[in-house]
Order: structure tokens, then sequence, then C-alpha cells
């Protein structure tokens, strides 16, 4: 909902002129569009005409040859130069010459016999669309390759003229645009405010009073710096980057589909988080995802990585056919690896070409081929006890392991533990395209390989998973490290450089800053796929420095902050709503890694939706400091989510997600208000405050501080003072304190007048439900 | 009707006019005099007018009874003697004609015909075949129109559940609730105007999944909203023990307060959001339970929908529910109920599955009806795809299984303009292939919106770059089954 002051104004207008406005309303036209921009003088392939020919053109005319119409296809040069086949006096395109060209006496034709595109279709090119056409026929009808497809080189650094806005080269690409709309960045926010954005972006962690005040007191030139450096070193770095990944690799503590039971898979999140916080580099970190099981001596950490390609759902159901559900697991790996690492709608070729990127079937079963000599088997075995918990290949981490090799697993009993982790069969199985995607319907062999179009598969690299990760960080690989860049980059802007970050193909968005992803992806690579180092520098910007503050210019001209003239705003996701909450109250068990947690959760919710059969049937939560966990801990059933987490916009884990949406809904108010987690925490920490014996404004300020972590303004302070006095006369008069602060199990200390604790604690509360506490700003 | 039309606009606008205006003079009036419509209004950005319809509508709610899992029109609607007849021999090859079978039977060395268990007589005015398993449908029969002759693209449920949802077999897609919500708006300002039921009857069940219910690429406040009929009808809805309205009242002119002096300094519209959300949430809180409480209905509606409807989370209490949240202005109430999915002992699980539904769904047709609603009130009935003809797996005398088939299955709608009495469409003497007025899901897409005075082809959300539609590309509206 964008409201802006301009329109703003008009509302009031229109009290006086509301007949004229309700006349108005109904004479809406139903496709109203925002005026459009004009018509660029030089027309680019990429950013202008290929959104148009691959949205209205290519869905008869493009990459898939079962659907082509009239055997012409527009997404290649040499095919929409030549001759027709039905006509081989006419061209499709003629450069330069828009008149003689087929495609433009067709698409500004009248006639419905030869008009394109054709009624049927419903589509239809907007009068600025064939302009655009007509322009770019008229330029010489000039291909150029998909710039996603194409290698990035280091772009030279643009001039500004802004010097002294620069911190780093990020910068410079992004004042570079503004400069050239005119406008000008916001200013550094406040250092309470950055500190809280860096601390949630880096940690997932509300900064401590004492790193506030320490930053606040430091005037140092470098005193951003090192608070940066300090919190990309804490362990909660691992857990806030993890955080990410496990929606890529969708983690999960159940193995889905029907039955849905127990799964024993978090040692391979707890390698995650060590794997962050060491700073392991980038390629190593995939490679040993993809094909740990297969580097020469390989260790046992490495094998635990591969856990990643066994994270799919597995099905548990009797009867269902073996090979259909391997074959599901195959084709989960393939479309996990083409979204997550290549940004690749990889998955739209399992049954056909491609409809829009040059990826074949054939090509979609070579990658598949890739993932389909794992010795596993479709169903292993149906519900059961802890044999069950893994799926063969497995790997079993011993006590002895978590004393020397594994110490980062957090095995916390000596029972037996298994996890699901890759394994190569020894015989190389055949695989075939599979026709319309069907298991069994097999069709010509094929052999390993990769897309054509993103780079071919060098005939050095052998042909396994091993072979596979040498290809995605060979130098020439135009896309790995332009899709992780932009992935880190969204975790910090809350939107990708490329919106789109899984799908970088033809129907993707284009880049808004497409020379500064090209930077830091040759930066990054040219660094060793350092991951903190390119944190750091993204931190480090003035980009991401700036106030949040929106002018109503800015409001106007830019409202999704795609040009980055302000730091952007907005809510932190799911498990950081829980991380702030628990850690602000002092509730927080900051503990890292395994077996995760059950946390208070409504009643019934597993029950209702059970086959009843497996430990998982009900939900037995927890107590004691595994209800004080961090949300990255909180138990994935994947048929039943946690329901808060869902509420927050958190991944399912059904499938790989590399985007979640960010809503604003009733629901999340109704959990911010009543969910005994954020009563409990308000109860304990106003428990704290009061044994303090301070003033109630100083009470308020410091829970202020805590929840909010800026100090409050006067007005606020006020506010929440007159909301103490207020709550203490209520609970007084008859509103029922025991009864409010039974919430949760966390012991009381027993120490505090129980109507000043009770009014203590609405006032918290109302202090967590405050829009800014759940914001970076 | 022109007058209602432009009533509906003047109460739009001057609802939208009050949010906008109680939002620019601070936040003193947000808790009482002018509350915002949350569910109501649309973006003054959104490419059409949301919340006034294109033409009268004829339906102002839609009541949708999903049946999930597929139930087989040939156990239910579509009555095929011929089946019987062949009982256990080979599907002809020319009717199949290359249909592709899920992994489920593509295995199988025979397709065996099978004709359903159970009999079938003719109702009504309209002399419509109803199994015998549907006894009280088979009583309202002139009430309903059956389309004997949808067919789909898709043969697995995930993707074929998505198609009927958000007319796309991928996700990501706004399902039909959001599209209406979006459109129309919501008819009670303490309500979501997209609410969503779920109940599961003995037999197996498919699952469901809440992307079926999203919002896609809308505004979040279209997503549909789960109800369950228990205690606590929404998650965390139930204030915290202790605390009275009173007091949640006093917290969120507060937070209105303190966080109206955020808007001030940021200016982000998200700030303003966020207060009406939590207006609305206040605002569900007594709305739901009032809507929710069936304790106040009388005895012979209770006996109508069957003792059922006493046992929150069962269809028939859904049923029931569903006609209080219409009633009550939802738009649309998104039902679904799972347990269709007969792959095998088809005989006694649909049987399961029949006493589950019949009653409740006949009772909502009638209960409806005598409030004068079921004119204004659409209400489906019908799965994802339909059965086939031949048995999967073993077929024995008394038992055997069926297959997806997406070339033809039955549904039923009644009210909201719908013809009644009719049987529309027909499927050839195997009941495999359609020979006469095929329904595709995009024409009983635009069809729906059309009752609810909406262009299919003019109710459009434009994202990144691309206009969508709920029909996509394709859709037209079946005129024969209108009034």
């Amino acid at each position: 909902m964008k409201l802006s002051m301009n329109k703003r104004l008009i509302y009031i207008m229109l009290t006086v002129m509301g007949i004229v406005y309700i006349i108005q309303a109904c004479n809406r036209s139903p496709t109203n569009q925002v005026a459009e921009e004009k018509i660029p003088d030089s027309i680019s392939y990429n950013f202008h005409v290929r959104p148009i020919l691959s949205d209205k053109c290519f869905i008869c005319h493009g990459p898939d040859a079962n659907k082509r119409e009239a055997s012409l296809r527009l997404d290649i040069a040499e095919e929409a130069y030549k001759a027709l086949k039905d006509n081989p006096s006419a061209h499709a395109l003629v450069p330069f010459k828009p008149g003689a060209s087929e495609v433009f006496r067709r698409i500004t034709s009248a006639d419905s016999a030869v008009m394109m595109p054709p009624k049927s279709s419903n589509l239809k090119l907007t009068s600025r669309e064939i302009s655009i056409l007509e322009k770019w026929i008229k330029q010489g009808a000039k291909y150029e390759n998909h710039w996603a497809f194409t290698s990035p080189k280091t772009p030279s650094i643009p001039k500004i003229s802004n010097k002294s806005w620069i911190r780093n080269e990020i910068d410079y690409f992004v004042l570079d645009r503004l400069e050239q709309k005119g406008i000008e960045p916001n200013k550094e926010a406040d250092k309470e405010r950055l500190l809280k954005r860096a601390s949630l972006d880096i940690t997932g962690l509300p900064p401590s009073l004492e790193m506030m005040d320490k930053f606040l007191a430091d005037n140092s030139a470098n005193a951003y710096e090192k608070i940066v450096d300090q919190l990309i070193s804490s362990p909660a770095y691992g857990e806030r980057m993890a955080l990410h990944w496990l929606d890529v690799a969708r983690f999960a503590d159940s193995h889905g589909y029907q039955d849905d039971n127990y799964r024993s898979q978090w040692p391979w999140r707890d390698w995650v988080i060590y794997a962050f916080n060491k700073n392991m580099p980038y390629d190593q970190f995939i490679t040993w995802q993809l094909a740990g099981d297969l580097l020469p001596n390989g260790t046992k950490e490495q094998l635990l990585a591969t856990g990643f390609n066994r994270n799919h759902k597995i099905t548990e159901e009797g009867g269902v056919i073996d090979e259909e559900y391997r074959v599901e697991y195959v084709t989960d790996r393939t479309n996990t690896f083409g979204k997550a690492l290549l940004a690749v709608t990889l998955e739209c070729a399992h049954c056909h070409d491609h409809k829009y990127d040059p990826v074949s079937q054939k090509e979609y079963y070579q990658v598949f081929a890739f993932f389909n000599n794992v010795k596993e088997v479709g169903i292993e075995s149906v519900v059961g006890g802890p044999e069950t918990y893994a799926k063969k290949p497995l790997m079993e981490i011993t006590n002895e392991d978590v004393k020397s090799i594994l110490q980062f697993v957090n095995k916390q009993d000596t029972n037996k533990l298994i996890v699901s982790v890759m394994g190569e069969d020894t015989v190389v199985r055949k695989s075939y395209i599979l026709n319309r995607g069907v298991y069994d319907n097999h069709g010509e062999e094929v052999q390993a390989g990769t897309p054509k179009s993103v780079l071919s598969f060098d005939n050095k690299y052998p042909k396994n998973r091993l072979g596979l990760s040498k290809w995605l960080f060979d130098k020439q690989n135009p896309l790995t490290a332009r899709v992780f860049v932009n992935q880190v980059w969204q975790e910090f802007f809350g939107r990708g450089i490329v919106k789109t970050i899984g799908d970088f193909g033809m129907q993707g968005e284009l880049p808004s800053h497409p020379e500064l992803l090209d930077w830091l992806a040759v930066d990054f690579m040219k660094h060793n796929w350092n991951i903190k180092r390119l944190v750091k520098q993204i931190v480090s910007s003035a980009t991401y420095r700036q106030s949040a503050v929106i002018s109503p210019e800015k409001m106007q001209t830019d409202p999704e902050n795609i040009l980055l003239a302000r730091a952007p705003r907005y809510r932190v996701p799911a498990e950081i709503v829980r991380d702030v909450v628990l850690s602000s109250s002092g509730l927080l068990v900051s503990k890292i890694g395994g077996p995760s947690v059950k946390p208070y959760q409504p009643a019934g919710l597993w029950e209702g939706a059970t086959s009843g059969r497996g430990q998982l049937a009900k939900y037995v939560q927890d107590h004691g400091e595994h209800l004080y966990r961090r949300g990255i801990y909180s138990f994935i059933k994947r048929t039943v989510p946690p329901p808060i987490m869902g509420i927050f916009d958190a991944s399912n884990r059904d499938l790989c997600e590399v985007q979640r949406s960010k809503t604003n809904t009733p629901l999340q108010a109704l959990a911010m208000m009543n969910d005994p987690s954020v009563l409990e925490a308000s109860r304990v920490l106003a428990d704290s405050l009061l044994r303090e014996k301070s003033s109630t404004q100083a009470m308020i300020t410091k829970a202020f501080r805590l929840i909010v972590c800026r100090k409050p303004k006067e007005k606020e302070v006020q506010v929440l003072t007159a909301y103490y006095t207020d709550q203490l006369k209520a609970f007084k008069k008859g509103t029922d304190a025991d009864e409010v602060l039974k919430v949760g199990e966390y012991p009381a200390s027993g120490k505090v007048n129980k109507v000043a604790h009770a009014a203590m604690m609405g006032v918290i509360t109302a202090i967590y439900n405050l829009e800014e506490t759940i914001t970076k700003s | 009707m022109e007058k209602n039309i432009l009533e509906h606009g003047l109460n739009f606008n001057r609802r939208r006019f009050l949010s906008r205006l109680s939002l620019g003079l601070g936040s003193v009036a947000l808790g009482s005099l002018m509350i915002p419509d949350l569910f109501t209004g649309g973006t003054e950005d959104a490419p059409f007018a949301p919340g006034v319809p294109d033409f009268a509508p004829k339906a102002k709610r839609v009541i949708y009874l999903f049946q999930n899992g597929a139930p087989s029109q040939l156990e239910l609607f579509d009555y095929k003697p011929k089946l019987r007849e062949m009982m256990g021999q080979e599907l002809p090859a020319s009717i199949r004609a290359g249909q592709r079978l899920t992994g489920m039977t593509s295995g199988q060395a025979s397709f065996p015909l099978v004709g359903s268990i159970y009999d079938f007589k003719q109702y009504g005015d309209s002399r419509a075949w109803i199994s015998d398993i549907f006894p009280h449908t088979a009583k309202v029969v002139d009430d309903i129109c059956i389309i004997k002759s949808m067919h789909t693209e898709a043969i697995n449920h995930d993707p074929a559940l998505t198609f009927f949802q958000t007319g796309a077999q991928q996700g990501n897609r706004p399902s039909m609730g959001a599209w209406l919500s979006y459109g129309l708006g919501s008819e009670n300002k303490n309500l979501p105007a997209f609410t969503v039921l779920l109940s599961r009857g003995r037999g197996d069940g498919q699952g469901v999944y809440s992307k079926l219910w999203t919002n896609g690429f809308l505004d979040s406040r279209h997503q549909g909203v789960q109800f369950s009929s228990g205690e606590d009808p929404v998650l965390y809805l139930k204030d915290p023990a202790g605390l009275n309205r009173f007091e949640r009242r006093k917290m969120l002119d507060k937070l209105a307060e303190m966080n109206e002096l955020s808007y001030q300094e940021f200016n982000d519209p998200e700030i303003t959001a966020k207060v009406q959300q939590y207006e609305m949430a206040y605002r569900m809180q007594t709305a739901v339970p009032e809507v929710t409480d069936i304790s106040k209905e009388p005895e012979e509606i209770i006996e109508m929908y069957g003792q059922d409807c006493r046992t929150p989370g069962t269809f028939a209490a859904n049923c029931l529910l569903a006609r209080k949240l219409s009633e009550n202005g939802v738009r649309f109430v998104q039902l679904y109920h799972q347990g269709w999915d007969q792959h095998g002992n088809l005989p006694r699980d649909i049987k399961w599955q029949a006493e589950d539904v019949d009653k409740a769904s006949a009772a909502l047709i009638t209960d409806l009806k005598q409030r004068g609603l079921l004119d204004e009130t659409l209400v489906i009935w019908g799965g994802e795809f339909g059965r086939t003809n031949y048995s999967q797996g073993t077929l024995t005398k008394d038992n055997y299984g069926r297959d997806h088939h997406p070339r033809c299955f039955s549904i039923w709608m009644a009210g909201g303009g719908v013809k009644p009495g009719m049987v529309y469409g027909e499927t050839d003497e195997f009941g495999y292939n359609i020979v006469k007025d095929p329904v595709h899901v995009n024409d009983f897409h635009a069809t729906v919106l059309n009752q609810l005075g909406l262009n299919h082809e003019k109710l459009i959300y434009k994202h990144l770059g691309r206009r969508y539609r709920l029909t996509d590309v394709a859709g037209k509206v079946i005129k024969d089954i209108i009034t």
C-alpha cells in the first residue's frame, strides 16, 4: 500500500469535490497504467527488445521445438533473419528495414488472418512495444547474448561527482545511476539505527546494551568498522548466514510426504553454521556439498556436507512405486541445482524443452544424469524406529567423531546418530530423457552434461558430481558468482540486484545495476570466494549505511527503492522475530546446533494433520532451555511447519526456496500480541527490571533500548510511563495480575510486587508490538 | 442495478477516503471513530479499481466445497451402464487414444473396465442420474447444475489442485479467493474476505498445502485465512488469560500513538499498514468467535447438517461454519475435504466419503435457500480431476481402484445465477472422453468470475512486467449454464 503525500493531498481536496471523484471512479479504465517511459534513443536487445519477444512471441517462436509455429524462432538472430519456411521470399526480420520485415508487418496489421500475436493468444503488443520493435529493426535488429549467460568482466568504475559520499566501489555504481536521474542519496543513518541494522543483518540478534554504549561513545573514524568486525566474528554470524542456506537446501526435521516421520539430519545443519563461521570459501563450501564423497582422501566432514543433496523429501508410504520416487529425488536435486546455484529454471525443461530459455529437455536430463547415480532406492523403509531416521547412503557420527573431527556437531547423548549423505553406486546407472517427465517413459539415452548456452561441459572434468562442481567454479562459468553474490545482496537489502533471485533467464528480471553485479561477482572470484569479505564489503558501503527515511519525492519516483537512494526498511525474517524477543528479554540460550527443539505451539496442529503413524503424530513440547533457543532451531515438520514461522513468511522447506515474501497481516499482529513466547519474554524482562529498583523512567528506557535498540524519545517515554501508571491502576482495581503472570514456564523470581510486575509486563509487551521493534530501519 | 453499482462505488470511495484521512490526521481517531477497512479497499496503484464489479453481479459470495483427492465421477454423477456390461474387458485403445497415465497405472499390463458398484437412479424434474450413495444430494438435484464435462490438464494432485485454485499448475499465483478479495473486497470489515476451512475423511488423506490459498503476487491481505471450528478458531486469536478487551484496546491506542511517531520520522507506508493490521486483528478477535459459535443454532439446523456438525473440524461442521461466514459477508469461503484419492478399495472408501459429505452439502443448499441467500451465493462442489474407467490394481467382484483421469469429470454448481436443475455436458458411453460441451478449468474460472460481476479478461494484475489473470490467456464464460 503505497501512499504518497501528493495523493493524500488529493484525497483531502476530494472531500470538497466528492461527486467528481465518484464519477471518475465509475469511469475508471480497466488497465490504467502509470505514465510510460519515453522510448530510449538507442534500443538494447537485452533490456528493451528481448523482454517483449520473450513475453509475447517466444511461446510459439522460441526455444521449445515441439511448440514452434511455422518453424520460426525469434530468439536466435540467424533463424530470425532467414527466409521464412512457408514463404521463402519473406524474412521475419530484415535489419534496418521494418517495412520489409514480416514481423513488423504482422504486429502492425489489423487483418486478423495475419495479425501477430494472433487473437487467440490473447496477447497484445502495446503501441510502445511496437515502436520499440520498429526502432530496433531500424537500428539493425541486433541481437545480444543473454546478459546472464556471458561471463562477467570487471567493468570500469563509473565517474561520479559527489565523491564525498563514497565509501567503497559499490557506491560508485549506485551513485552513478542516482546522479543520472538527478536523485541524491540519503545521509548516513543515525548510529543507533545503523548498529541495529548491522547487528540484525550480520548476526540476527539485536545489539547488547554494552555494544550500543560502546559504539555510541566511540568517535573514532573506524568505529563502525570495528563493530562490523566484532559482529562478523561472533558465532551468531554463522547462524544468521545459515538461515538462508537452510531454505535453499530445503532442510527439515521430517521426511515429508504422507506420514512425515522424524529424520536426524540436524548434524548437517550444524556443519553449515560451522562452515560459515570459519569462513569456508564459497567454492569449497559448494564443492563439499555437491561432491564431498568423491573428493580424493575424503574426510568425514566432507561426507557430512553432502547431506545437502539428501535433504529433500523421502517417502515412507508403503506401496509406492520405488523407481517413481527415486526419480523424484533425482529431479529434486536437479531442480535445486538449477535454482540455487545457477538461477536457471531448469525444472521448466523437465517435461519439454524450455519455453523461454535455451535449455533443451535433453540438457535437463544431462544435468539429471549427474545426480542419478546415487546408491539409493525410492522407498527404503516405512515409518519405524531410529534406523529409519536416515536413509542409505548414510553415515554414522560416533561419540568419538564429535570429540575429534566433528567437534562442531552438538551431539547431546550417546545414542546412535545417523545422517543421510551422498554415495555413488559402483555401476553407472544409465540416464535417459524421460518423455513428458514420466519416470519410466524412457527416451533417448543421455550422458552427463551441462546446458551449452550457459557453458559447455569441459571434457577434462570427470563426468560426475565432482566434475560438475569444477564446471560450476570454472572461471568461464557466467552464473555461479553472480548468483551467490546476488543472494547475499538480497539478505542485506531485501531485494537482489536481480530481483528474481532464482531466475536469471529470459523471463527473469533484468539487473537493476548490471555493472555492480558484475563487479561484485568478479571481485568475489578474485578474492578466493571469500564470503566474510563480501559481507563486509556490502555493510561498509555508504549505500548500506544510508538512513531509511523515505522522502515523499523518493516515494513517488522510486517506491520500490530499486535505485537505492535510501536504505531499505523492512521486517526481519520469522526466525529473527523470535531471536529479537528472546535475546532482548535475556531468555536466549545461545548454544549452537544440536537436535531441533519444540517450543510452545498452539495445541492440536500436528494431531489434526497426521496419518497417526510415527513419532511425530503428536507434538510433544520441550521444556527448560529448549524453549529459549534461536528460531533457526525450531523443529520443522514439513507437512505442519511451526505456525508462527509460517505467519512470518518462513519457508515450509518443501522445496528449494531462494526468496521469501515479506507480508504484513493481521495474523502477525495476533501472534505478537498473544504468542506465549512474547508474553513470557515480557514477564521475565519485567521481573529483572523491577529487581533493579530504579525509577519507572529508567526501567522503561532500559526496556526500550534492549528491544528497540535505541534510546526512546521523550514523547515515547511519556506515553509508556502513562501506560505503566494506567496498568498499575488497572491491576490494582481487579484485572487479574496472577492470571496474566502465569504465562510461560520460566520461573518467576518471586521477589517483585505482582501488580507492578503485571503492569510492567504490559508495557514491555507493548514495546514488543511496536512496528519498529521487528523492523530494520 | 446501476444504482447498486453506483452505491457500491460510493461506499467504497467513502471508506477509502476515511481511512486515508484518519492516517493523515494522526492517530487519535484510529482506535475509535474511523477504523480503516483493511480487507475492503485496494491500493490506488491497482491496474483497475478494486471493489467495483464490471457489471451487475448475480452472486455476491462463493462457497467452494473442494473435494480434495478427486472423487470418482463414475460412482457419483456420471452413470455408465456400459461399464458394468463390459466389466473386466480391456479398455479399447481407440477410446484411450494415447491418454498419458500416471505413474501408478502406466506399468499395468491390462486396463480392465469397471462399472460402478453402486446403482444410480433418476431424480427431480431434471431427471438427473445420481448414485445411491448420494441420497441427500439427490433431493436437491433441482437446485443444482451438474457439469459432467469438466476437464483439466494436470494428472497429479499437487499440480491439479494448484491449477484449480490458482489457474496455473506451478505455484505462486494468487488463489481464486485472493483474486475475488482483490477484485471485490470484503462485505464485512471485521472478517477477512477469503477464509479457508479444512477437514478430512476416514480414508487415506492427500495433503493440503497452504500455497493453495496464497495471495501470490497480490497484496498479502488477500491471502486466505485459515479458520478452524475449535476453541481458537484462528491461531493466536484469544487474548492472553487475565486480560480483558478494554485493556487490549488501550494497548492498541498506545501503539498507534507511538507508531505514528515512527511514521512521521520515516514516512514509510508500511507503518500505517501495520497499524491497520493491528486494528483488523482486534476486530477479528470479537467478530470471529461470534461467527464461529454454533451454540445458538436451532436443533433442526443441526439435524439438517447432521450431528457431526457439532464436532469441530468435520466437513459437516465446516459447511455450517461456511454458511455462517458467508452470511456474515465473507466473500469467498474455501473448504477442502480430504480423502477422495481411491486408487484402491474404492467401493469401501468412497462410501465413507459420501457419508461424510452428502448430507451436509445438501443441507448447505437447503439452508441457504430457506434463508433467501442461495440466489446471491454461488456454491461449488468438486475435485481436481476425475478417475479412470478401468481398474487400478486387481479387479475383483467387489473391489477395485481407479487412477487419476483428467479428460472428464463431474462437478456441480448451485445458486448465484447458475441454472438450477440442469445437467450440462456429456461423456462417451465408456465415461472416458467428453462428447459434448467440454468445460475447461479456465472456462470454469471465467464463469465463476462472471457470476460475481467480473470480466475475467479485465480482472488483471501486472506483476514483473506481465499481466496476469486468473484465466491466464484462455477461458470463456459457459453461457448455457447461467440464467
